[in-house]
């Protein structure tokens, strides 16, 4: 396939798609699924076909459309109509929007709608999500014709590779992976580096608790992802590249799968990539469940079938990784950030966002929000505008406690800092990272002891165990923690708790270890009042922890105490 | 091979180009722990004793695994490192149940060394002493996981002194075990050669010698670099 047969691919497929009086997409993604989106998908199908409106109406299977604590959603696309969105859509529900919106004078329904004015919409900026939950993420003529691989095409004519790394470069686009690293920056790194073959990873062994923006991403639009780490491919001088997939995501896997093979076959990826002197093979390699794979050297060891274990940096990926050659590894995002890029521009991209954070960046919104699911904001939005305008607020009535941003390595941001841009340089001073873009909310039912408890169990499972540091620490820190919410802790606990989160971050050999103590440190920063009251009064303020038990040396006055009242209580009777 | 120059405690000294900062930093006289460190076997940069503060770099860096570069900058023995030295040593003593009085290696084990050298006289940590089986299933060796330090000393000699690859780590963190074939007992390991390689250099006495009481199992250090040297340099000194 060579350019011109690829702009009358995306032709033909858009001069479908409008012969059709209404199209009605819906969520196919994970959140969706889980919700019952199946039922929904085949009630269509199956009523389309029974009262032969086939020519008139087509049913897709999308994407994320992102509000996904609202799923099933539906999408309706109507000729003379603007587009509405159905949310909590049942199989009868969406018989009804079908008759609603196929009737030769179509009109919406008055339930379950979702205003498209909503600032749940309104806020966001859509560039990596902007296919997302408009396109049939298993057909690559949907893509095609929203454009898909224009970029790549234009990249091979009229760029050089250097030219494309220092669009990237200019563009001011971070890794999204979570350490913000500037792409273009590695990119250059890669491309200069020396070595027979060269190669492309892309990251998407997600694993923080709540974050699902790489699985979203790569389950509604798997092409934007292979287009962009083709144009790396090119940059870099790499002719293999390899998708990383968690082992928990396996419609990701499939749909990935699908669209290599489906791209191969028109040949727009595989040998000779649109006709040019260019090659670039993918292919998909499936995780085993652990976390740390998602640490570069460690997700390489893994790619290459040995024990997936980090190891020591320097030698940098960029200059020795996949069997020893120059490999670069982005997280999924940042190669979904792209082929915008490269249509648009790079003084387009660095126009949205902040001074160093430039673009998007996709979140998962969690906890206890109105509205959750995903969004993708531009750099520089605040924390209270992603909370209370696009996840509507914190529900119940209750008060805003802290957001936990960047998971098991990030940390807790309290209500007096809401006001603070979302930014990479912004949230490390506050002691938490952007990281891959979890945000889980939390309101005054939390106790932060018991927060920072549950993400120290996540990385002591996670850990590796071939640090002393991290293999211990984590085991140590976590026995404290469960010593102050279970009552028996002491004050020299928190000295202890203190120092060792200070050694684990600067003795752990990777990413994991340095990072675990993070959201620990930031809930003795900002609630360090709350630990005091475990410790000095053993009282928990949120009424989450039991507080049962007492510390060693207290065991024989505690006993003591109760023998008397029970021998008082006995007395009264 | 080119030579650099770099400072060690602001000493000048030279160093050739290929060599790790562990190396050039012993050369110098300077006595730096390691546990995991075995010359001649591959490094895995996993005790975190050898760390060494490099001038310009943020991060406290493995000397065993660091190559040395031309000026840098290098503190073995500041107070934050040896402070942290010694809370390593707290962290895996604390990991499993070492009990020197009761120990096949006391007197001879490398982590006892390490940690009288560091004054380590209590540990501020809770006792984890999980309750790990003993397998005693092959003829000659024993192999104690409560005693296991997880340096991976033996894992990279089976593979790739002797070649046999034999032993191995399953699981991870504080659940990592070093197993025997398949996780099979050792007796019942066709892979195994007999030549306790794996427990000449058990730093620890969780490999040892059948048969030896507390205080007996004195390891050979000696035996690898004799090996080695044999093979490669056709060096034998019987």
């Amino acid at each position: 396939m060579n350019r011109p047969e690829l702009q009358a691919m995306g032709e033909r497929e858009r001069e479908r798609q409008q012969s059709y009086r209404c199209r009605l997409l819906c969520c196919a993604s994970t959140p969706c699924l889980s919700s019952g989106a199946t039922a929904v998908i085949e009630t269509l199908k199956q009523f389309i076909k029974e009262r032969e409106l086939d020519a008139n109406v087509l049913v897709t299977a999308t994407g994320c459309m992102g509000p996904c604590s609202r799923g099933p959603l539906v999408t309706v696309q109507t000729r003379g109509l603007e587009d509405v969105v159905y949310e909590h859509v049942t199989p009868e529900l969406a018989r009804d929007i079908a008759l609603s919106h196929a009737a030769p004078e179509p009109k919406a329904l008055d339930r379950n709608l979702l205003a498209a004015d909503s600032p749940f919409f309104a806020k966001q900026k859509k560039v990596v999500l902007s296919n997302s939950g408009l396109i049939d993420p298993e057909r690559l003529e949907c893509y095609v014709a929203r454009g898909g691989y224009g970029a790549l095409a234009h990249a091979l004519r009229e760029m050089t590779p250097v030219e494309v790394c220092e669009a990237i470069t200019r563009s001011g686009l971070r890794g999204r992976g979570g350490a913000g690293y500037p792409t273009g920056l590695k990119w250059d790194l890669v491309r200069k580096a020396p070595g027979t073959r060269k190669f492309v990873i892309a990251n998407g062994d997600e694993g923080d608790p709540g974050a699902y923006m790489d699985r979203t991403l790569m389950e509604s639009d798997p092409h934007r992802v292979l287009e962009g780490m083709a144009i790396a491919g090119y940059a870099v001088g790499a002719e293999q590249g390899y998708i990383y997939v968690r082992g928990e995501y396996p419609i990701a896997a499939k749909r990935l799968e699908n669209a290599i093979r489906m791209a191969e076959r028109r040949g727009l990826l595989g040998g000779r990539v649109l006709d040019s002197s260019f090659s670039f093979r993918i292919d998909i390699r499936i995780g085993a469940g652990a976390f740390v794979c998602g640490e570069e050297t460690a997700l390489m060891a893994s790619v290459m079938g040995r024990r997936g274990q980090p190891s020591p940096r320097p030698p940098y990926p960029a200059q020795s990784g996949l069997w020893g050659m120059p490999t670069l590894i982005n997280n999924v995002e940042t190669f979904g950030n792209i082929a915008p890029i490269i249509d648009n521009g790079a003084e387009w991209y660095a126009a949205i966002g902040t001074d160093k954070s430039k673009g998007t960046k996709i979140f998962a919104l969690a906890g206890t929000v109105a509205t959750t699911g995903l969004i993708e904001v531009p750099m520089g939005i605040s924390l209270r505008e992603i909370i209370f305008d696009i996840g509507g607020g914190i529900p119940n009535g209750r008060a805003f406690k802290a957001a936990q941003t960047g998971g098991p390595s990030g940390g807790c941001i309290p209500a007096e800092h809401l006001d603070t841009p979302v930014d990479y340089d912004s949230l490390r001073r506050l002691g938490s990272i952007m990281g891959s873009g979890g945000l889980v909310v939390m309101d005054d039912t939390s106790c932060m002891p018991d927060v920072a408890k549950f993400f120290m169990e996540f990385c002591m499972d996670e850990s590796c165990g071939k640090c002393v540091p991290c293999r211990v620490g984590t085991v140590q820190l976590h026995r404290i923690l469960e010593h102050i919410t279970n009552g028996s802790a002491t004050p020299r606990d928190m000295e202890t708790l203190q120092e060792l989160c200070v050694m684990m971050q600067e003795t752990s050999l990777c990413g994991l270890g340095q990072s675990a103590p993070n959201p620990l440190l930031s809930t003795l920063r900002y609630f360090r009042e709350e630990y005091q009251a475990h410790i000095l009064e053993r009282s928990c303020p949120a009424g989450k922890c039991t507080m049962d038990n007492v510390p060693p040396l207290e065991q024989g006055a505690d006993l003591q105490r109760r023998a008397r009242s029970t021998t008082s209580d006995a007395e009264v009777s | 091979m080119s030579v650099v120059t770099l400072h060690i405690n602001d000493e000048l000294v030279s160093a050739r180009s290929d060599q790790k900062l562990l190396e050039v930093i012993r050369e110098q006289g300077i006595d730096i722990p390691t546990l995991c460190h075995l010359e001649g076997v591959s490094d895995l940069g996993g005790c975190r004793l050898c760390l060494v503060e490099v001038q310009g770099s943020s991060k406290l860096l493995a000397a065993c695994v660091t190559p040395v570069q031309e000026g840098m900058s290098v503190y073995t023995h500041s107070e934050r490192l040896v402070r942290y030295r010694r809370m390593i040593l707290e962290l895996l003593l604390s990991e499993r149940t070492h009990t020197c009085a009761v120990c096949v290696t006391n007197g001879h084990c490398e982590l006892q060394y390490e940690a009288a050298e560091l004054g380590v006289d209590h540990v501020r940590y809770e006792y984890l002493a999980p309750q790990l089986h003993l397998d005693a299933s092959h003829d000659r060796f024993t192999l104690d996981h409560n005693r296991c330090i997880l340096c991976q000393r033996c894992v990279r000699v089976c593979d790739e002194v002797e070649g046999a690859h034999t032993l191995d780590i399953m699981g991870r963190g504080a659940n990592s075990r070093v197993i025997t074939g398949l996780n099979r007992p050792w007796g019942d390991c066709v892979s195994c050669t007999s030549c306790g390689k794996c427990v000449q250099v058990c730093p620890t006495g969780a490999l040892f010698f059948k048969g030896s009481s507390v205080g007996e199992m004195e390891k050979r250090h000696a035996f690898l670099s004799w090996i080695l040297n044999g093979r490669e340099r056709k060096e034998w000194q019987w």
